[in-house]
């Protein structure tokens, strides 16, 4: 099939990954980390959904391949 | 959905969350995600075969995830981490000796022959190999259950998220099934095996966190080691088993089963696991279960094909971990004196306990404590069935509120309340619910909800394009219509996509409604699901088997498995659904020790059977048409320009052996 799913996949987690980031950012010190034993996981694993989807999207976006 | 563990139609209870909007633009954009998917492949799809078998065009890796994740349901997950936490490592039997050979076997030997045969579903090769009544026989019951299993699955959704989010049940069914119809619909096959993939780092990444979370919280690995051997000597203590065992019984995933059936909370013998789980039952799923195998033949050439399970063997060696452990963190969390956590009760809701003291009372005139029959407990359902009504699950308790009615006469109303709640057993089911609400702050709780409900209706999603592909080429075009354009079945395929989501939705409310009959439903199927190996095994690698010796030995298999059931049952449970309608013959020590001895007992009338009545019938086949569909009868492959370290072989023993090394672990 033509489509090459690292793409759709990269985009996604680089998306989730912003706004897991942006809202651990904005809710930083927030009550309801007492959950997360005191860890701003939002913070933390935003940013490897970030890098994640990095490492989907990149490779993609550079081969001609089509995901093969 | 998984064929290994008992029927069980979910009961999921837990407790409301409060979704905060950042959770709700999660779950908005995964469903914006898998639709944009399958409207991007909308313009691949030309023929019948782009959309029912994906023109066989999609790469390895994207294969080999899907062919894992179509097995990784939501009910797989919850049922996991429940048994996780009620008998520990040795839950990944499921997962080590129940799927790896099969799957290294399956690339080795058997992907050749469905590839190279060019069959578009595993019910036409039947038909190529034998004849057109095993063809018929097998993609008729497939059919049946595939819609079945994703009607099961629809409602647990639908359920979970009217307790969960307060959603309307028929609401949430019918968005839902409409998300995974538009998706089904424009991409076919490809849009289903591109979501499972998705689905599967969905998974990794929502889990992952909450396991790290868990194990932090109780203070790493060592103390859940320390932990569990307390469990182990206590479990009555968290209500997970009436028995003691050794320290390692959750621990440890071989000595306590070669100890014997009594030393592990599974009630399993070495034998039952190693030959019905290891061999019968997993090689009969991976190797033969076209919702699986489906995946491999939508590879793009028979390198990718062969490759696809191997690719799958190494995720589903790790998943344990995220599937399983969580479970285990459950039960060392409840052993903990001061993390204020124990393993979900089935919630009994509050406005139920009048009715129910009241029948126990009325109930508790007729008997004493000394007699607690299985009429009583009968009689008990009905009663309990009439007073608080079949869907609120109650009934099911009867065996274990059956002795509180013979003490309600000593007893008041307060002091029953709370005997009527510990006597209701654990939902096991809410394990990892009860984990992400213990531990996802907003933000991290939308992701892995996502994830659970993505395996969800990508479970839906790859019941039903198993479904349409069986129904289009081994019913429609092989017994209704034959001899129709392309364009006719390419058409067909998308009308019956639509009437098979409306049939499993039909399916859902069925569930909802008819609880016990659902678990009958999928006790057949179970049945016939047992020999089906067994036919396989002789048809590739025995050019002698018959049409006529595969027929009949099938229809025997399935037959022994119903009777075996019939004669059979398992310490603590009534006859009935559970076994010995027919009379009672022997008892296994737990339900699952049942299930792998009926698969046993099953296989093996199958294969004698299926050999001898072959012997003494004319073979209709000749070596000729059997070419490619024989073991002995088609050439070697040869590949050109792979490396010998490529070679499936060569891989799948490397896998075999990374899987020995890892049960030596963890011995």
């Amino acid at each position: 099939m033509g489509l090459d799913l690292r793409k759709p996949i990269g985009i996604f987690f680089l998306v989730l990954g912003v706004i897991l980031v942006g809202h651990g950012f904005l809710t930083r010190g927030a009550e309801m980390y007492a959950k997360s034993l005191g860890i701003n996981i939002n913070l933390i694993w935003g940013a490897v959904l970030i890098v994640f989807g990095l490492l989907m999207l990149i490779p993609a976006l550079l081969s001609k391949g089509g995901g093969e | 959905m998984t064929s290994f563990l008992p029927a069980n139609c979910a009961l999921f209870l837990a407790n409301a969350v409060n979704l905060a909007p950042v959770d709700y633009a999660i779950l908005l954009i995964y469903v914006f995600v898998v639709v944009a998917i399958g409207f991007a492949l909308k313009r691949y799809m030309k023929s019948s075969a782009d959309f029912l078998t994906s023109g066989r065009s999609i790469p390895a890796w994207v294969t080999g995830l899907a062919f894992m994740s179509a097995n990784l349901g939501a009910l797989e997950l919850v049922g996991m981490s429940a048994c996780g936490a009620q008998y520990g490592i040795a839950t990944c039997h499921f997962y080590w000796v129940g799927a790896i050979p099969a799957m290294v076997f399956l690339a080795v030997f058997m992907m050749p022959f469905y590839y190279g045969s060019k069959a578009r579903s595993v019910p036409e090769y039947l038909k190529m190999r034998f004849d057109e009544r095993v063809r018929g026989f097998n993609s008729i019951t497939f059919a049946v259950m595939t819609v079945f299993a994703s009607g099961i699955s629809m409602n647990a959704l639908a359920g979970l998220l009217h307790q969960l989010l307060g959603w309307n049940y028929d609401l949430s069914l019918w968005i839902c099934s409409a998300v995974v119809l538009v998706y089904v619909l424009k991409g076919g096959l490809t849009s289903a095996i591109y979501t499972e993939v998705l689905q599967f780092f969905m998974i990794v990444l929502g889990f992952a966190p909450v396991v790290y979370l868990g194990l932090k919280d109780v203070g790493g690995w060592s103390a859940v080691t320390r932990n569990l051997a307390q469990v182990s000597q206590h479990p009555a203590a968290q209500n997970l088993n009436d028995k003691v065992f050794g320290a390692d019984a959750w621990t440890s995933a071989w000595s306590p089963i070669i100890g014997g059936a009594a030393e592990n909370p599974m009630g399993v013998d070495i034998f039952a696991m190693v030959f019905g789980l290891g061999f019968v039952l997993s090689f009969g799923y991976w190797c033969t279960n076209f919702l699986v195998v489906q995946r491999a033949m939508a590879a793009k050439n028979m390198t990718s094909a062969r490759n696809t399970p191997l690719i799958a063997a190494v995720p589903k060696m790790i998943l344990p971990v995220l599937v399983i452990l969580p479970g285990m963190i459950a039960a060392v969390l409840g052993n903990m004196q001061g993390k204020n956590y124990s393993i979900p009760k089935t919630e009994i809701p509050e406005a139920s306990y009048p009715a129910l003291i009241q029948v126990l009372k009325s109930e508790s005139a007729n008997l004493d404590a000394a007699a607690v029959t299985p009429e009583v407990i009968k009689s008990l359902e009905k009663k309990l069935t009439d007073a608080t009504g079949k869907s609120s699950g109650i009934s099911f308790f009867a065996p274990k509120l059956a002795p509180l009615a013979a003490s309600a006469k000593t007893l008041d109303d307060a002091a029953l309340k709370p005997a009527i709640q510990d006597a209701v057993t654990n939902d096991y089911n809410g394990v990892i619910l009860s984990l992400l609400q213990r531990y996802c702050p907003t933000g991290l709780l939308g992701l892995a909800l996502t994830a659970l409900l993505a395996s969800f209706m990508s479970g839906m999603a790859g019941n039903v394009t198993a479904f349409n592909t069986v129904w289009t080429y081994d019913l429609y075009q092989a017994y209704i219509a034959p001899n129709k354009s392309d364009e006719h079945y390419a058409w067909m395929g998308r009308a019956i996509t639509v009437v098979g989501i409306l049939l499993s939705i039909a399916c859902a409310y069925f569930a909802r409604n008819f609880n016990n009959a659902m678990n009958i439903c999928q006790l057949v199927f179970g049945f016939v699901n047992a020999p089906l190996f067994a036919t396989f095994l002789l048809g590739m690698f025995w050019k002698r088997t018959t049409g006529t010796g595969a027929f009949l030995g099938l229809l025997a298999g399935t037959a022994t498995s119903a009777i075996f059931h019939g004669l059979t049952l398992s310490v603590g449970s009534n006859p009935g659904v559970k076994g010995a309608y027919l009379g009672l013959a022997h008892t296994f020590p737990s339900e699952m020790a049942q299930n792998f001895w009926l698969a046993t007992f099953a296989f093996s009338v199958c294969f004698l059977l299926t050999a001898g009545i072959s012997l003494a019938t004319q073979r209709t086949k000749s070596d000729a048409d059997l070419k490619g569909l024989v073991y002995s009868l088609t050439p070697k492959l040869v590949v050109e320009n792979q490396p010998f370290y490529l070679k499936p072989a060569v891989l799948g023993s490397v896998l075999l052996g990374i899987c020995v090394i890892l049960n030596i672990i963890f011995w």
